[in-house]
């Protein structure tokens, strides 16, 4: 249900941006003509990604590349298994990419230990992928601590998505 | 000179008396340390222009020095308005009467003469009461650009002749420069004197930079950088500021560093698995030590000035405490019990107590407790203090402190260990992670 949502905010977002060009496109010069028509190009791939299950796009806001965590634990919630289930499976139908975990944490605590805790949560994130059959070899953890905050406010809705593991995947060589 | 030195002792005991008379019978130290003290008067005339044309920077090196003895807040200037007389000369006899009429215990004259870019700069001290010159006077010589470094070391000799106690004023501050807002903060590492005078930057805010720490000689920094993608440690050499990566234990990261009071030893944690244990490196023979070995976060490592213990904080209880142990590993002992969680411990210079950062019902506080845990103090409190680091002579805490919120922001203050005399330190921009190093030569 969650995905359909975000999948309309995302039309509705395309649908905005279209208008703004449009209007710069009759108020524009040839030269801006041409730079407004890339960037529909550019929205529209993005478009196709969310659409195409092999995309990055696909892996990062369909699946979601990340999970959250509750304070100061690296416990693995239901919610955050169901979608780890998800890149486990987008992972090993994409066996070119490679994924880097990061760890974070919200700001309530001491920076060193922050570092630690963070470090937990990708490996916790790290060992399940490898539970559910990833190699070993294409996953690497790396955290931020409370280095790295998402939401700024100093309110449990913004700590609440700070105490995250989120999962980047590229294309290459883990070195 | 141990008679010059017990006279000065009786002096400032019947000078404190005058103020105090309930701690006329306490030692000086125990007075400085423990007692809530009234700021000692002191004035000190504008130092005299000995060459034409030094007048500017006689006043500057004045105006440092008074900030330098009001800025512990166990010194208070008493203003020039006040003042019934002032010497003719540097040289000229002291009026003591007209000192004492207005209440001054300390009296500090000095004379200022700049020829070129280079800058003499004398003074003397005098115990008004007892109508004696304390100690002798001292004279500094060197260029122009290091004036305020010669204000600061005039202030560390009246510090030191009065409380008999080392200063920390001529001594400088590393720390982390932080601009932007939360959720896009640029981090580099900067340095400053310890009154935040001087700041430049050693490092630009292309990777994050985190807590840096000197060595006990002030010619290194340790710090922990992202530059390669992850945490890493870095050393970098103060005066070339050239800098390369430590070679630690095999781990995924490795952060928290510090050096042993040689300056040949590193503690620090490395994350392995999701496991942060604490390893030892000597920097000559690269030869790495594993200390603790536990599933338990164990970080924020610090030597004992002897560099036989070391403090760290551990969450094997389920919450992070305060723990001692060998400086070679072996079982730690548990040395906070309090309420709350405990991290950051910083073993004092002197030796005899710990400075830590305490998360207690959603507060921060910077404290101190002996080094086996009893009579702990906390000394602020605010939505989120961090990251104590001690002057040289274990009289004074700074700390980070940031602002609550979306706009919050970070900066560094100072206060002394018996909770008073809390102060801003002025940076530039926003600041973090500072750590003292040593008093210079």
């Amino acid at each position: 249900m969650k995905h359909y949502i975000k999948f309309a905010l995302l039309i509705g977002a395309l649908a905005l941006s279209a208008c703004t060009n449009a209007d710069r496109f009759n108020n524009s010069d040839a030269v801006d003509l041409n730079g407004a028509n890339a960037a529909n190009d550019i929205n529209q791939s993005a478009l196709d990604g969310v659409n195409n299950p092999s995309s990055p796009q696909f892996f990062s806001q369909t699946i979601g590349d990340r999970v959250l965590f509750e304070v100061d634990t690296s416990t693995l919630t239901a919610a955050g298994r169901n979608t780890l289930d998800g890149q486990a499976g987008w992972l090993s139908t994409n066996s070119d990419y490679l994924a880097v975990i990061e760890g974070h944490a919200d700001e309530q605590g001491t920076r060193e230990y922050n570092l630690a805790l963070g470090a937990r949560r990708a490996n916790a994130v790290r060992e399940y992928l490898i539970s559910r059959g990833l190699a070993s070899s294409r996953l690497r953890t790396v955290s931020y601590g409370k280095e790295r905050p998402l939401a700024v406010c100093s309110e449990e809705s913004c700590y609440a998505q700070n105490r995250r593991a989120v999962t980047i995947i590229s294309i290459g060589q883990n070195s | 000179m141990m008679t010059r030195f017990l006279t000065l002792f009786v002096a400032i005991m019947l000078a404190f008396a005058t103020i105090t008379p309930a701690s006329a019978q306490e030692p000086l130290r125990l007075t400085l340390r423990d007692g809530v003290i009234e700021a000692l008067p002191f004035a000190l005339p504008t130092f005299q222009a000995e060459v034409a044309g030094s007048e500017g920077m006689a006043a500057d090196i004045s105006r440092v020095i008074t900030e330098d003895l009001n800025g512990t807040g166990l010194f208070r200037q008493i203003p020039a308005s006040a003042f019934i007389s002032t010497p003719a000369s540097f040289g000229s006899a002291i009026t003591f009467p007209d000192w004492r009429a207005i209440n001054a215990q300390a009296l500090v004259t000095g004379a200022v003469a700049v020829n070129g870019n280079q800058v003499t700069v004398k003074f003397r001290l005098y115990d008004v009461f007892s109508g004696a010159e304390m100690g002798e006077g001292l004279q500094f010589a060197g260029t122009t650009d290091g004036w305020r470094r010669m204000a600061h070391k005039v202030s560390d000799a009246v510090y030191s002749r009065i409380t008999g106690e080392a200063a920390y004023f001529d001594s400088r501050i590393v720390y982390v420069a932080e601009t932007g807002p939360k959720d896009d903060r640029a981090k580099r590492l900067a340095i400053m004197d310890y009154d935040g005078a001087n700041v430049q930057y050693l490092t630009d805010s292309s990777a994050i930079v985190l807590a840096p720490r000197f060595s006990p000689s002030g010619d290194r920094i340790l710090y922990t950088s992202y530059e390669s993608g992850f945490p890493r440690i870095n050393i970098l050499d103060v005066a070339t500021v050239v800098r390369q990566q430590m070679t630690t234990a095999a781990g995924e990261m490795a952060f928290s560093p510090r050096f042993s009071r040689d300056g040949r030893q590193v503690i620090y944690s490395l994350a392995n698995g999701g496991n942060t244990d604490i390893y030892r490196t000597d920097l000559a023979t690269g030869q790495n030590m594993r200390l603790t070995n536990t599933p338990a976060i164990e970080t924020a490592p610090s030597f004992n000035p002897d560099g036989s213990q070391i403090v760290f904080e551990s969450d094997r209880s389920g919450t992070q405490q305060l723990y001692v142990m060998s400086a070679n590993g072996g079982e730690p002992q548990r040395i906070s019990f309090g309420n709350g969680r405990y991290g950051t411990p910083v073993w004092s210079p002197r030796g005899d107590l710990i400075a830590f950062t305490k998360q207690e019902s959603g507060r921060f506080h910077i404290g101190v407790m002996r080094t086996d845990g009893t009579e702990e103090r906390l000394l602020t409190s605010s939505f989120l203090d961090e990251g104590p680091t001690w002057a040289p002579n274990g009289r004074v805490i700074m700390f980070a402190r940031e602002t609550q919120g979306s706009d919050g922001t970070t900066g560094l203050y100072s206060v002394d260990i018996t909770g008073r005399n809390l102060r801003r330190v002025t940076t530039p921009q926003g600041g973090s992670d500072p750590s003292w190093g040593p008093l210079q030569r």
